[in-house]
């Protein structure tokens, strides 16, 4: 057992609030984990500019080759994780035994995490669309088609309300450090793992330790972060989205209603289709918000439903070091039988039928040893009406939805990732004019499988900085 | 225990145990009681004249019930030996329904000159002005900080706050709304301030308190540097993390903060002196004989718990204006060991008791 003090620019802050990190499963305190609180955070925001003052000592440069260290660290080496030390295997069953995640996926996601930083280069260059990196750095300069253009960071510090379903989320704050903006982050109270070791890895690869800060803690270490730093990202519910739409020092990732959608085109060809539906919805354990949550056609909803519950159906509760291992363990006592619950709720409006039921003999909850699962579990829909046709689960979970292909697009509402199986050109333009999609997918795309160099809910480099006009000589006469 | 005299310790269990029965005197005899407790007393088993001969034997008393505070009319709490008074009422809770409402004719002064001796002239100097940052309205502190600093020579300078607005407002989620109402409440502080009003100390609650540290410190001063020497911090629960915080990055060591426990029904329980040693764990001593706690077992409301455990906050008030045998406060604590300056149990760890936390909206200002 060991403690996991506050981060404060570097420094460690031991707390006088701890909380014990227990085995999801034995009950074992794994770690102490120091709690900060909202005013601590709200008093070294007043300070974060330390924070970009620290990592302007190097080229932009200098930093995605430190990013790259830092990868082959995180990934490879025996790292500090507040008093202790873990290699990367004991960080993945630390993780696996928090989480309840299987540890290959843990083992995964880490190599997700590892995969950007060790790309950092052009994951820069294709968000900023080869904008020439003085110019972030000093703020203005000539790009090479001769027009001045002026980028000012909106903050000193990217402040982050982290959450525990997913480890590959935090390949969405990375990029914050070669663009010479700090960090302040609050991981997430049983996913604190990844912001820790990335943390020291890139203080091992020579990140200045004044670049980052971690703060552990309640709702009110998120409430400080949000209400007092000039640019925030929060990962939480539908609610959270809600409370801070609109707010432009918010980046907001909710539940991502990520879909597939098969056009009238090739629905007909639908089992062709069928191991990127299972992927779609079941990969890294359907935990995620670019999990596919809905599946959307016009015919032939019942057969498809039938064919992706039969194949998840082989998807079963493993210990957590099976690497075969998808499903995680629930780890809050309830919590299974209250998802199980609402899904039952949403059976009863006449449209839905749970065609998962037949495979795991009505009974959505599987145990192994102490804990509870949620198996994997297929709704087929006959209308967009249905409560569950708009659904999603930190499991894996779909509905399989009827409805007309020129409804589809107003019918699946806000999503994060769309995959559209479709060649016909007229609904293809119609789905780049959507509003409501994200990211789409044209083609053989699972939804899960992402390209960093994409923009990923907003433009990180958008949001950390302000494309401003700057003149340092009068214009040409007019 | 060692440190504390023994004989300190049993000779304020002799004025407690004194009190009780002076303070069961006055309630229960038909020339001084109160029509509340007169009528009551009809409804017990025992004599409370007789048979009450102790603090111990207040445990006779059926709990105090929070619904008795609630409603009217008022005057059924004034004790006849008290009649003709004036009265005030002070009213606690009241977001929706009827708040508890408590009757007050001296005792708010009396409390916080019983208060008033333990603060130190060092940092809280006899002339002072203060600064009330705290809510206004029908409640009980803005008087009584009033009445502090007036009875130490000072003026008070007040704002208005509504707590009851910012709880309506958390309720519903307009937390955009309940920040912009807490930034007018420093912006009529920081007017204050900029009147060259000398104010050199201030109560505050430990929100207020962190507000107005931070917006001194974005413009470019801190509370020290306004001239504020003093603290009494109060209204809403200090944890020792959150009072090491004020200590060490808020305050500095030119200004000294003392936290305290109370609220409309008790008074005021002060904290044991600072000292390095305790870690910043904060205890508190009820103002004994006037108000008692103890710290109770959650299944036995008689049974006090042994020194270093959880319990619930169970309060005795005895003044002549206000009666209370067994109140069960909506906080919990640990049992804290009798100090030198209050040789009587304390409490430390106060906060919201664990079965109606996460039902209630505390801590609003």
């Amino acid at each position: 057992m060991f403690d996991v003090p506050v981060l404060r620019f570097g420094k460690s802050y031991d707390s006088m609030e701890k909380v014990d990190i227990n085995h999801f499963e034995t009950g074992e305190t794994l770690a102490r984990l120091h709690q900060a609180t909202g005013a601590m955070v709200k008093m070294d925001l007043r300070k974060a500019q330390q924070s970009r003052e620290a990592l302007r000592q190097f080229s932009i440069d200098d930093l995605i080759e430190k990013c790259k260290q830092a990868a082959d660290l995180y990934l490879n080496a025996e790292l500090p994780c507040g008093t202790g030390k873990l290699t990367p295997e004991q960080f993945c069953n630390m993780q696996s035994a928090t989480t309840g995640i299987p540890i290959s996926l843990c083992a995964f996601n880490m190599r997700k995490n590892a995969y950007v930083l060790s790309h950092m280069g052009e994951v820069i260059d294709a968000l900023t669309r080869g904008l020439p990196h003085e110019i972030l750095s000093k703020g203005y300069g000539m790009e090479s088609r001769g027009v001045m253009v002026s980028y000012q960071a909106t903050t000193p510090i990217l402040g982050a309300v982290l959450p525990s379903n997913s480890p590959g989320v935090h390949t969405l704050w990375l990029p914050a450090i070669p663009m010479q903006i700090g960090l302040m982050l609050k991981p997430g109270s049983q996913e604190f793992w990844t912001p820790y070791r990335i943390t020291e890895a890139f203080f091992a690869a020579g990140i200045p330790r004044e670049a980052i800060s971690l703060y552990p803690g309640g709702h009110d270490v998120g409430g400080g972060l949000l209400s007092d730093a000039h640019r925030c990202m929060i990962f939480g519910s539908q609610q959270t989205v809600q409370q801070h739409a609109g707010n432009p020092r918010v980046s907001v990732h909710g539940p991502g209603f990520s879909k597939i959608i098969l056009g009238d085109d090739l629905v007909d060809r639908w089992e062709d289709y069928l191991d990127i539906m299972v992927d779609s919805v079941a990969a890294n354990g359907g935990r995620g918000c670019i999990n596919c949550s809905s599946i959307y056609a016009s015919r032939h909803t019942k057969e498809i439903a039938q064919a992706i519950a039969k194949k998840m159906s082989e998807i079963v509760p493993l210990p957590t070091t099976d690497p075969k291992a998808i499903l995680a363990a629930s780890t809050t006592a309830g919590v299974a039988e209250s998802v199980s619950n609402q899904i039952d709720e949403g059976l009863k409006d006449g449209y839905s039928t749970d065609v998962s039921a037949a495979f795991h003999g009505g009974n959505r909850i599987g145990k192994l040893g102490k804990s509870e699962y949620l198996l994997p579990t297929v709704i087929h829909c006959s209308s967009p009406e249905a409560k569950l046709a708009n659904a999603e689960y930190m499991f894996p979970f779909t509905s399989v939805v009827e409805c007309p292909q020129n409804q589809m697009i107003k019918a699946i509402g806000p999503t994060l990732v769309c995959t559209a199986i479709t060649e016909d050109p007229k609904f293809t333009q119609q789905l780049l004019d959507a509003y409501n999609i994200d990211r789409l997918n044209i083609g053989r795309v699972k939804t899960v499988q992402l390209n960093w160099l994409q923009p990923h809910e907003g433009n990180l480099v958008e949001f950390l900085f302000r494309n401003r006009a700057f003149q340092n000589s009068p214009p040409p006469a007019h | 225990m060692a440190m504390v005299d023994s004989a300190k310790i049993a000779a304020a269990k002799d004025r407690l145990d004194q009190h009780t029965v002076e303070t069961i005197h006055w309630h229960f005899s038909p020339e001084t009681g109160s029509p509340f407790w007169l009528e009551k007393a009809k409804t017990f088993n025992f004599d409370p004249l007789k048979e009450v001969k102790s603090f111990e034997d207040l445990k006779k008393f059926p709990h105090f019930e929070d619904d008795w505070l609630r409603g009217g009319p008022i005057s059924r709490w004034v004790p006849k030996g008290l009649a003709g008074k004036p009265v005030y009422v002070f009213e606690t809770g009241g977001t929706t329904g009827l708040p508890k409402s408590r009757m007050v004719i001296e005792d708010h002064w009396i409390d916080y000159e019983e208060f008033s001796k333990t603060l130190d002239d060092k940092w809280f100097p006899p002339g002072s002005n203060w600064l009330m940052l705290g809510p206004s309205g029908p409640r009980r502190l803005r008087l009584a900080i009033e009445h502090l600093a007036q009875y130490r020579g000072g003026i008070c300078f007040c704002i208005d706050l509504d707590p009851r607005w910012v709880v309506k407002l958390l309720k519903q989620g307009r937390i955009k709304e309940a920040e912009d109402y807490k930034n007018h409440c420093i912006d009529q502080v920081l007017t204050i301030l900029k009147g060259g009003h000398d104010i050199k100390c201030a109560f505050m609650t430990p929100k207020l308190l962190e507000a107005l540290a931070l917006k001194l410190i974005d413009n470019g001063s801190s509370i020290a540097e306004e001239g504020i020497t003093g603290i009494f911090g109060g209204g809403t629960e200090f944890s020792p993390q959150w009072y090491r915080y004020c200590c060490e990055e808020l305050l500095g060591p030119d200004v000294f903060m003392t936290p305290t426990y109370g609220n409309t029904l008790m008074g005021l329980a002060c904290s044991k002196p600072f000292d390095p040693a305790d870690n910043y764990k904060i205890t508190y001593h009820a103002p004994q004989p006037r108000a008692a706690i103890e710290v109770v077992d959650f299944k036995d409301y008689n049974k006090v718990v042994d020194y270093g455990q959880t319990g619930r906050v169970k309060l005795y008030t005895m003044t002549k204006e206000l009666f209370v045998p067994g109140f069960m406060e909506r906080d919990e604590g640990e049992r804290e060991l009798p100090c030198d300056k209050f040789p009587w149990d304390g409490i430390s760890g106060t906060r919201p008791f664990h079965e109606i936390a996460k039902s209630t909206t505390v801590g609003v200002y």
